[in-house]
């Protein structure tokens, strides 16, 4: 059971209502893809992923960012339950996407530094830890499921 | 474990020339942050007063960290070669987990993000990223 404090709580909640979903997921998607090339394994069908120019301007990239970052927003909508919240998605990245777990702190580790780059001087030690708490719980429930 | 291409030792030169005179403020930052969001990092430490953010003994190591990671930008030929000695304090002296470089590398590029935004893309990102693993594959070398 995962304990969260009042700062860790506001927190979250915080960062999620001043991000641009569609901004934050499009940036931190297409930097996952960039900076951690083998992650493009799952993405054959999104068409040309070939340099960073090309990954930056597809529009399947964008739209799969914003889709992301509202799968997170179950999570923050409802942090007492982000195990159950994720059991079908967990079940869906394993059995059907067959997505590598360890890739999903890869993710984590650029929505982190685009959160960064957004927030400057607002994202400080204690609000960085937080959020990676978030992640990891995250994380942790997407790896449940898996086999 | 991928070598920089030409590319990348560019970018990454070109990239951390903007560091300069920003080093103190960067060190401080990355040492403070990780010691707070990995506090399992803070183990390595036990002989410090004060483990605080922005405390001296945190500043202090974040201006050596940095000191030391303008030195490889300097030596990216041969950071094997010139990382010798660090190597041989980590691996016998200070008997760090290599697993750790990569906690304090993932700090470094999070700061780097706030202090230059608009600089710090994408590509950039992979550049560093790949120098920061090279220089802890350099780092480690002496381990075993």
């Amino acid at each position: 059971m995962v304990v969260w404090t009042d700062f860790e709580r506001t927190t979250i909640q915080d960062i999620f209502s001043k991000i641009d979903y569609a901004v934050v997921g499009q940036a931190a998607f297409s930097r996952c893809l960039t900076v951690y090339p083998w992650t493009q394994r799952y993405f054959g069908q999104f068409g040309n992923l070939y340099n960073a120019a090309a990954i930056a301007s597809n529009p399947k990239v964008a739209a799969h960012g914003k889709v992301i970052m509202e799968a997170l927003e179950k999570a923050v909508k409802d942090m007492d339950n982000i195990k159950a919240t994720y059991a079908e998605l967990s079940a869906l990245h394993s059995e059907k996407l067959q997505v590598d777990p360890d890739n999903f702190m890869l993710l984590g580790d650029c929505l982190t530094i685009v959160v960064a780059s957004q927030l400057g001087k607002a994202f400080t030690a204690e609000v960085h830890a937080a959020f990676q708490k978030f992640l990891a719980v995250v994380v942790s429930s997407l790896r449940k499921q898996y086999y | 474990m991928t070598s920089l291409s030409a590319k990348d030792k560019n970018t990454v030169k070109a990239f951390w020339a903007k560091v300069a005179g920003k080093e103190e403020q960067i060190g401080c930052d990355a040492v403070s942050r990780m010691l707070t969001v990995y506090p399992q990092t803070k183990t390595y430490f036990s002989h410090w007063k004060d483990l605080s953010p922005g405390s001296a003994p945190v500043r202090k190591h974040g201006a050596t960290v940095m000191a030391a990671v303008t030195d490889a930008v300097s030596k990216i030929d041969d950071l094997t070669g010139g990382l010798l000695s660090l190597s041989e304090l980590h691996a016998f002296t200070l008997r760090v987990d290599p697993a750790n470089f990569k906690v304090l590398a993932h700090n470094l590029l999070v700061v780097l993000a706030t202090v230059f935004p608009n600089d710090f893309t994408p590509e950039v990102h992979v550049a560093m990223d790949k120098f920061l693993a090279a220089v802890a594959h350099a780092l480690s070398e002496k381990y075993r």
